[in-house]
C-alpha cells in the first residue's frame, strides 16, 4: 500500500525524522493562511501517489500568502500528468503547504529490502533529486550501501559511516546520522517495504531534513497496523481495482483489449504474455485465487467486462484446489445476470472436475468459445477481439 | 529417484484441524504419503480421520516419528510454526501459507541459520515426487513418474508446465514450488543442487517470474555447475513496472527484476528460454532428444 507524502512525513516525524513544517489542505484560502503562518513564503505541493510531480507542474513556490492561495486554486483539481501517471494524469485533490527552506545541497536516502541478502538496506547518494536508477547506472560507485541487521537495527557507527560517505562533516554529519537512524527505526517498526527521501536536504545553515518522502507498506503486515487503513486514499486507485479489492480479487488495470480471468498469479502473468505473443494486449491482470468461489468468479467476471476497452474475454483456469466446474458455474451465473454480453468469451479449462466444468459451459444459454490449450485460447481470443464490436449492433 | 520427498517421508501437518489443513492432509495421504501426525496447539489428543493430533511439533516428532512438516496455519502464526518445526529438528518444512510478513521472514531466515532444516516456501504449492509422495496442495493426478525436475515460483503455472510434460509422456522426478514471496527458504539454486545429486533427473524446467534476481543467480550457477538440459520460462513479460502482480515478490522496481533481463541472463547461461508458456513441454522434449 502506498501513501501520500504528507502522511509519510507525519509518520516520520513521530520517529524523529526532521522535515519542514507543513500541513495538508484541500482549501486555497487555508493554503494562504498556512503560508502566512510559515512566514509569508511557502511551497505548494500536489499530493498524488505518482512521482515526478515537480516536473509535471504540481510543485510551486509561493512568495506571498496571496500567491499561495492563487497557486493552490490552480493546482487543486488539475489533471497532473507525470512520467508515472500515464497520459491521462491524476486529479489533484489534496495539497501539502510547507514552509520554504533554503537549499544548499540535495542528497538521496532510502531504506528497502535487499532480497538477495535477506536484510534491510540503506542506500544513499550525494546526487539528490535525481533518479537513483540513473545514478546506479552511470556512477554505481557514488551509491553508499549499508546493510542492516533487522534484529539489532542500525548501529551508531553504521549511521556515521553513511553520513561520512556522503561527504558530510561536523554538526551536519551528526544530524544526518541521527536522521538515518530514525529512518531505519521507522522502517522496521511500521513494516515498510520502502521509504525513500529524495531529496534529503542540507539547508544553508547546515541542517538536515527530509524535503520529500515516499513510503509504501508490506501489505502482508497490515494486520499489525490497523490504523494504517485510514491512510489509504481510494481516489488514487483505479475504480475497478477498488471494486475488485472489495471481493478479495487481485485485479490490475492495463491498457490492452483482452480481459483476462485466471487462477493463480504466475499463470495469470503467463496468460498476459501469451496474448501479447499472439499480437494483442491484455486489458488487465486478474487472479481469482487458488480456491476461487463461485461468488468471487461472478464478481470477477462482472468487473472485467465492465471495462469498456475489453473486446474479448479469455478465461484460463487450471483447477488444482479450484474446481473447474465451480468456476464454470460462476461465469455462467455472471453472464446470465448481466444478460447482454456482446464480446466473445474464450474459455480454457483444465484440471479438477474438468468434464463437469465443460458440460456446464455447453449447457449454458451462451456461446462460449472453447479452447483446447493455452495457445489455442490466446489465438481464439485475439481473433475474437479483432472481429468483435462491443459498442454497436444487437 | 527423486529429491527431498519419497516413500520414507513421514509427514506431519501443522494446522491439521483447520479446513484447509484437514482437506490437504487427507489429499496427501490419498496420494500415498505417510501422514503420521497433526499439530494444533491446545488440541493434542484428538484425531483427524485417524491421524493423531499433538500439541507440539516436538511431541509429533518423538511419538509419531515425523521427519517432514507441511504448514497451513494463518499468516500471523506461520513464522512461529516454521521455527517450531526447525527447532524440533524436522528436516524438511513446507510452508503453504500465503501472506507472511517480510519482517517475520527476516526472523525465520535468521533462525534457520543455526538449524539444518530445509524450508520450502512460504506461499508455495509444495513438493511432489510423482508415484512416491506429495507434500502440498497440487493436484496429484496431473503428474507422471519420470525424470524431469521442475522448479517454480508459481502454483498453477507449475501445474500447466507439468501437464504439458505429462501429455508428452515426460514424467517428473520431483516438482518443487519455491514460492512467490520476496523472501523464501529454498532457492532455485538449492533445488538445482539437489537435482544435480540425483543421477536419474535428466533435465530441469525452471519457471521464474519478475522481481528480485533469483533467476539471474540460478542462471549463473547453471552455467558453472549443471550440464543437463534446462528449459526456462519467465512470467510477467507484459507486467507494468511498480505493480505487484499477485505474488508479493512479483514486482519490477527501480527498473530491476524485469522479465527481459532474466530471460537474457538465462540464455547467457546456455538455458533454453521459451517465450510462450505453451512451449515449455515441447522445449524440454527437444532438449532431451539432443
Amino acid at each position: 500500500m502506498k501513501i501520500h507524502e504528507y502522511q509519510a512525513k507525519e509518520i516520520l516525524r513521530q520517529y524523529g525524522v526532521a522535515t519542514p513544517r507543513g500541513k495538508m489542505t484541500q482549501d486555497p484560502a487555508e493554503a494562504g493562511k498556512l503560508c502566512e503562518e510559515f512566514g509569508g513564503k511557502c511551497v505548494v505541493k500536489a499530493q498524488i501517489h505518482a512521482g515526478g510531480r515537480g516536473k509535471g507542474g504540481g510543485v510551486k513556490l509561493a512568495g506571498s500568502p496571496t500567491e499561495a492561495e492563487k497557486l493552490a486554486g490552480e493546482i487543486l483539481g488539475m489533471q497532473l500528468v507525470t512520467k508515472q501517471t500515464g497520459p491521462l494524469g491524476q486529479k489533484v485533490r489534496r495539497l501539502l503547504v510547507e514552509e520554504a527552506v533554503d537549499i544548499s545541497k540535495e542528497l538521496y536516502l532510502s531504506v528497502l529490502l535487499d532480497r538477495g541478502s535477506g536484510a534491510p538496506l540503506v542506500m544513499a547518494s550525494a546526487a539528490g533529486g535525481m533518479d537513483i536508477e540513473e545514478v546506479a547506472e552511470k556512477t554505481p560507485e557514488a551509491i553508499v550501501r549499508q546493510s542492516i541487521d533487522p534484529h539489532l537495527g542500525i548501529q551508531p557507527f553504521q549511521a556515521r559511516r553513511v553520513a561520512r560517505r556522503l561527504g558530510l562533516s561536523g554538526a551536519t554529519a551528526k544530524q544526518a546520522a541521527k536522521l538515518v537512524t530514525a529512518l531505519v527505526k521507522a522502517y522496521l517498526a511500521i513494516d515498510a517495504s520502502l521509504i525513500e527521501i529524495n531529496p534529503l536536504l542540507i539547508t544553508g545553515g547546515g541542517d538536515v531534513m527530509a524535503l520529500d518522502a515516499k513510503m509504501s507498506f508490506d501489505d502482508n503486515a497490515l494486520f499489525r497496523h490497523p490504523d494504517f487503513q485510514e491512510l489509504r486514499d481510494r481516489d488514487e486507485e483505479d475504480p475497478l481495482e477498488v471494486e475488485a479489492s472489495k471481493h478479495d480479487l487481485n485485479y490490475i488495470k492495463l491498457d490492452g483489449e483482452i480481459g483476462c480471468m485466471v487462477n493463480g498469479a504466475g499463470l495469470a502473468m503467463a496468460t498476459m504474455d501469451i496474448i501479447q505473443l499472439y499480437g494483442s494486449a491484455p486489458a488487465n491482470f486478474l487472479d481469482v485465487g487458488g480456491s476461487a468461489s463461485q461468488e468471487a468468479v461472478k464478481s470477477a467476471f462482472q468487473i472485467l467486462i465492465s471495462d469498456p476497452s475489453v473486446k474479448a474475454v479469455l478465461i484460463n483456469i487450471f483447477g488444482g484446489i479450484a474446481r473447474t466446474d465451480r468456476i464454470a458455474r460462476g461465469v455462467v451465473a455472471a453472464i446470465e445476470e448481466l444478460g447482454d454480453v456482446r464480446v466473445p468469451v474464450v474459455v480454457r479449462l483444465e484440471g479438477t472436475n474438468v468434464e463437469e466444468g465443460r458440460r456446464v459451459l455447453q449447457e449454458a444459454d451462451f456461446d462460449f468459445v472453447v479452447a483446447q490449450n493455452m495457445a489455442d485460447a490466446a489465438e481464439k481470443a485475439v481473433e475474437g477481439a479483432a472481429s468483435s464490436d462491443p459498442g454497436g449492433g444487437a | 529417484m527423486a529429491i527431498w520427498v519419497n516413500q520414507d517421508t513421514r509427514l506431519l501437518v501443522q494446522g491439521i484441524t483447520g479446513t484447509e489443513g484437514k482437506f490437504h492432509a487427507l489429499g496427501c495421504r490419498e496420494y500415498g504419503t505417510q501422514v503420521v501426525a497433526g499439530v494444533t496447539p491446545g488440541k493434542g489428543g484428538q484425531s483427524v480421520e485417524g491421524i493423531p493430533v499433538f500439541d507440539s511439533v516436538e511431541e509429533a516428532r518423538e511419538q509419531a516419528g515425523a521427519n517432514a512438516s507441511v504448514i497451513f496455519v494463518p499468516p500471523p502464526f506461520a513464522a512461529d510454526a516454521i521455527m517450531e518445526a526447525a527447532g524440533a529438528g524436522i528436516e524438511l518444512v513446507v510452508c503453504i501459507t500465503e501472506g507472511v510478513p517480510v519482517r517475520d521472514m527476516l526472523a525465520v531466515k535468521d533462525f534457520l541459520r543455526d538449524h539444518p532444516t530445509c524450508l520450502i516456501g512460504p506461499n508455495c504449492p509444495g513438493v511432489i515426487s510423482p508415484g512416491l509422495a506429495k507434500i502440498g496442495i497440487m493436484p496429484g493426478h496431473i503428474h507422471l513418474e519420470g525424470k524431469v525436475g521442475v522448479i517454480s515460483r508459481s502454483g498453477t503455472l507449475t501445474y500447466e508446465a507439468v501437464w504439458q510434460l505429462t501429455n508428452l509422456k515426460l514424467g517428473q522426478s520431483t516438482c518443487v514450488g519455491i514460492g512467490g514471496d520476496p523472501l523464501n527458504g529454498t532457492s532455485f539454486i538449492d533445488a538445482l543442487r539437489a537435482f544435480k545429486d540425483d543421477p536419474e533427473t535428466e533435465g530441469v524446467v525452471l519457471i521464474g517470474e519478475i522481481g528480485g534476481s533469483a533467476e539471474e543467480e540460478a542462471g549463473a550457477w547453471v552455467a558453472e555447475n549443471f550440464d543437463r538440459p534446462v528449459v526456462g520460462f519467465i512470467a510477467g513479460q507484459t507486467a507494468p513496472p511498480g505493480r505487484r502482480m499477485g505474488h508479493a515478490g512479483a514486482i519490477v522496481s527501480g527498473g530491476k527484476g524485469t522479465a527481459a533481463e532474466k530471460m537474457a541472463a538465462l540464455r547467457d547461461a546456455g538455458i533454453t528460454v521459451v517465450e510462450s508458456p505453451a512451449e515449455i513441454g515441447r522445449a524440454m522434449q527437444k532438449a532431451l532428444a539432443r
